[in-house]
């Protein structure tokens, strides 16, 4: 009978699987009762566990729920009965008892303009009959004082001011970190403007003699290059969005090499696969185009008789994967090896740039790779993740024309 | 019937399917028609892979099937798969284009910001694709046996090993096209037929029964039990709103507006197809009442074509009848292994090639020992149960993440483990808590009118209990979802 079969079958998976919870759960509670070890262990663990799960809250750009979230371990942490975060602009998060808000942005005030700790004893509070003292203590980031921390307890001691202090500075140094991730950001994104930039020059010059090689003899055709020129430029130097859609690179890669073949004639050959899944996946603005260029430009500029570009886009699951293979000259494997980890930047500049802003957006794993030897080609390889829910691909702010190109 | 044609009809329909995932991309050698391979796919090739896709052995043996057993009760299936799609349009399609998210445990993560509820869907996801697979590879097992003579086994052993096989090797580059080249052969594989045994039968060939005894009152509408039917549309109508593999189709449409287009579109297609198993099990009903056993009625479709049509052209009609169901079953199971190797290599196996190669092999072969395991008991019935689960778990968290705010990550994971729990229950123990108690048997055999409201009343209860855990970036994820794509340039 299978459908009892079944039930049993079933019914063993769940008491199998009730029983290695039982175990495990068990194992676990013997282990921890032996682990806790003495006293100043677990006031240690405590401590940094309440930091780790503070530090959180204080990187980047803070918000006031931010700081609430953090004042809420700080305060265990300290143990004092409110704790106010007043960081610049006038942002005040209070955990405990809103009423010393007044207090604490006036504590913090004269804590951040003498940059030392400020106590004040004997502060009648709203809505208790009780006193209570105050410790306020600066935070320094960068040499400048951008906020302060206030502690109210009663009474306040020489404990409580000293662990004040050093909840400010160890805040102040998260603040810092902040500021170094929004530096690596800033950083990145100023690469994206050099790599736009590097395009130009030598790409420019080229194509505008292209160009001017086909105005007197065919001029149709000398304006249609005119308004690929126009497409390509217009792509890259647009100002907003960090992505785009493997359709829109590919456009551009059409245009640019629309530009190249008035160039190389029939030495270039281009050969296109693309599975129409990945069309809409998203990728980093510019990271299909310059692995086009480069093969262009290094491939096979300096091979005798031209070659063959492929470019290939496949659906694999998850992930799309976007190969540019050409049968041009090759790289010099350790050469470029070099060049990846950020050393002489020269030539395959474009691949190392590719290479880290996919590291950085979606980690080290997603990486160019790269298949090459001299004389034997290049083939270069990316693959991305097809879902990527935060990010929407900016898309340039012009209308499609029913053949596909782009109208202002 | 003659066994070779069965053969050559399989192997056709296997190595045709397995040449167009390999070499279905779109290849340009010029520039000049480089903007035919960069345009997105058009919302007709879109929705064609999506029937392809959802027609499955349910679809292509099992309504004719039921037709046969049941009567006019199992007509509710063809309209609960198709208008499954009704509801997929008006609430799901276009905002989830938008979303971004490319699977189902991809949009609760990024909707609840919780990796926790993104491991619970993950885990649902796997099992709901896995029990689809199984009635797919039962249907092979009885196709095979039918067509060829050789044990149900090597039926199911075949598609599992294929399908693993080709998707293992990268096959599906661009399953796309595969899968709309599968839609069309199995409407041509119903449509021929069905005309061809409707003009021999109107030439008065062989005898049929006479109407009183095929159609009898008792297997018509006037016999309805309401419970029963309401809960089979529950089942049907909201499972196909959490169906792994369908969903991922719609991020082939370049944006929301294609994806609506192409759902509409889709709804047409399956109206047109479902016509036809319809016909064939009223035929049946008339002209093959002995096949109606449990086990047998499943093979209507195969085996009408031979007895109406004798000699060479019946022997025709029955290959293209068993390539279609082939391509039935070889479709549904490649895209859901597809998208399950996607999802447990993602999650569990770091997303990485090999992790791709051995997670489609897992997804094949799990459900294969399972089906080797068990006796099918009717293909319609099992997919319908399959459906039932899937809008008791995975439909809830969509819809009310899509639509209502104060959805949490705590109340969508209470939801979603209290609709497994209870359905699960009653698919697996029905059988046995009916025997001892024999008044919930129908409530049982048909859960999801119950379950589904249970589901959702806890996870709006659980959430508004939680309510100060509503995910911070949550009214920017639905403006995201709901605002129109041109509108926010």
């Amino acid at each position: 009978m299978p459908e009892s079969m079944l039930l049993a079958a079933a019914a063993g998976v769940v008491a199998g699987a009730l029983a290695v919870g039982v175990v495990v759960l068990l194992r676990r509670l013997v282990v921890t009762s032996k682990e806790l070890g003495t006293d100043a262990e677990r006031a240690t663990y405590e401590t940094l566990h309440l930091a780790s799960r503070a530090a959180k809250h204080l990187r980047g750009d803070m918000t006031e729920a931010d700081a609430a979230r953090a004042g809420r371990h700080l305060r265990s942490m300290l143990g004092a009965d409110s704790l106010a975060i007043v960081m610049p602009h006038g942002l005040v998060a209070i955990d405990g008892d809103e009423s010393v808000r007044r207090v604490a942005e006036r504590l913090a005030e004269e804590a951040t303009a003498t940059g030392k700790p400020q106590v004040q004893r004997r502060i009648a509070l709203a809505t208790d009959t009780a006193e209570t003292d105050a410790v306020a203590a600066p935070i320094r980031a960068g040499g400048a004082a951008v906020g302060a921390i206030v502690a109210f307890s009663a009474p306040v001691r020489a404990g409580l001011v000293r662990a004040t202090g050093e909840v400010a500075d160890w805040v102040a140094a998260q603040v810092e970190l902040g500021e170094l991730d929004a530096s690596r950001t800033a950083l990145a994104e100023a690469e994206v403007r050099a790599l736009r930039a590097q395009i130009s020059p030598h790409f420019i010059y080229n194509s505008l003699n292209a160009i001017a090689s086909f105005i007197n003899t065919d001029p149709a055709k000398a304006r249609e290059l005119v308004l690929e020129f126009a497409d390509f430029t217009r792509y890259s130097f647009r100002r907003h969005g960090d992505f785009t859609t493997v359709a829109e690179e590919l456009r551009s890669i059409d245009s640019y090499l629309k530009l190249e073949r008035a160039r190389f004639g029939d030495r270039l050959t281009v050969t296109l696969q693309v599975a129409p899944e990945v069309l809409s996946t998203v990728v980093p603005f510019l990271s299909i185009q310059p692995l086009v260029e480069n093969a262009v430009r290094h491939g096979l500029e300096s091979k005798e008789g031209g070659g063959r570009i492929t470019i290939t886009a496949e659906d694999q699951g998850a992930f799309a994967e976007i190969t540019v293979e050409d049968d041009g000259v090759g790289i010099d494997p350790e050469g470029l090896a070099d060049v990846l980890a950020g050393g002489t930047p020269g030539e395959h500049v474009g691949l190392r740039n590719v290479d880290a802003r996919l590291r950085q957006v979606y980690g080290d794993e997603h990486g160019l790779v790269v298949e090459t030897n001299v004389g034997a080609g290049t083939l270069v390889r990316m693959r991305v993740p097809k879902s990527q829910p935060g990010r929407t691909a900016a898309s340039v702010d012009a209308v499609s024309r029913p053949d596909g190109r782009l109208v202002p | 019937m003659n066994p070779a044609i069965g053969y050559v009809a399989i192997a056709a329909v296997a190595i045709a399917s397995a040449l167009i995932g390999f070499y279905g991309l779109r290849v340009s050698r010029t520039t000049s028609d480089f903007y035919v391979a960069s345009r997105t796919v058009r919302p007709w090739w879109n929705a064609s892979a999506i029937g392809g896709e959802y027609l499955s052995a349910a679809s292509f043996l099992g309504i004719a099937g039921l037709i046969l057993l049941t009567g006019s009760d199992a007509l509710w299936f063809p309209i609960g798969y198709t208008a499954g799609y009704l509801m997929l349009l008006l609430f799901v399609a276009a905002p989830l284009r938008r979303s971004g998210a490319y699977t189902i445990p991809d949009f609760t993560e990024a909707r609840l910001e919780s990796p926790w509820a993104r491991r619970v869907t993950s885990i649902l996801v796997i099992v709901i694709g896995w029990f689809y697979i199984v009635p797919q590879l039962q249907g092979a097992a009885l196709t095979v046996r039918i067509a060829t003579g050789l044990p149900s086994w090597v039926g199911s052993v075949a598609v599992a090993v294929i399908v693993a096989g080709v998707v293992a090797a990268g096959g599906m580059r661009s399953i796309t096209f595969v899968q709309a080249f599968q839609f069309w052969l199995k409407l041509t594989a119903l449509a021929v037929p069905v005309f061809a045994l409707l003009f021999v039968v109107a030439s008065g060939a062989p005898a049929a029964l006479p109407p009183v005894e095929a159609f009898p009152p008792s297997a018509g509408p006037g016999d309805h039990d309401v419970y029963r039917t309401v809960s089979l549309m529950v089942a049907l109508l909201l499972g196909a709103l959490g169906l792994p593999h369908v969903l991922v189709r719609f991020y082939t449409n370049p944006d929301g507006d294609a994806a609506r287009r192409t759902t509409l579109i889709v709804l047409g297609l399956l109206s047109v197809f479902y016509l036809f198993p319809t016909a064939f099990g009223l035929l049946g009903r008339a002209f093959a009442p002995d096949l109606a056993t449990t086990g047998e009625a499943d093979a209507l479709v195969l085996l009408l074509p031979g007895r109406l049509v004798p000699g060479l052209w019946g022997d025709l009609l029955t290959a293209l009848v068993i390539g279609g169901a082939f391509a039935a079953f070889l479709s549904t199971s490649s895209g859901l292994v597809v998208s399950l190797a996607g999802v447990i290599s993602q999650d569990l196996l770091g997303g990485s090639v090999r992790g791709f190669r051995i997670a489609a092999v897992a997804s094949a072969m799990v459900p294969l020992l399972v089906a080797l395991a068990t006796e099918p008991a009717g293909l319609a019935g099992s997919v319908g149960l399959v459906f039932a689960f899937t809008a008791s778990t995975l439909c809830p968290v969509l819809l009310l993440g899509i639509w209502w705010r104060g959805l949490t990550a705590r109340g969508a994971i209470a939801g979603m483990i209290t609709g497994a729990v209870l359905s699960g229950a009653a698919i697996l123990g029905g059988a046995a808590i009916s025997a001892a108690v024999p008044g919930v048997r129908p409530l049982l055999e048909q859960p999801a009118a119950w379950t589904v409201p249970i589901a959702v009343l806890v996870t709006v209860f659980v959430s508004r209990a939680d309510r100060g855990r509503v995910p911070r970036g949550v009214d920017a994820f639905l403006s995201r979802l709901h605002v129109p794509e041109h509108e926010t340039r």
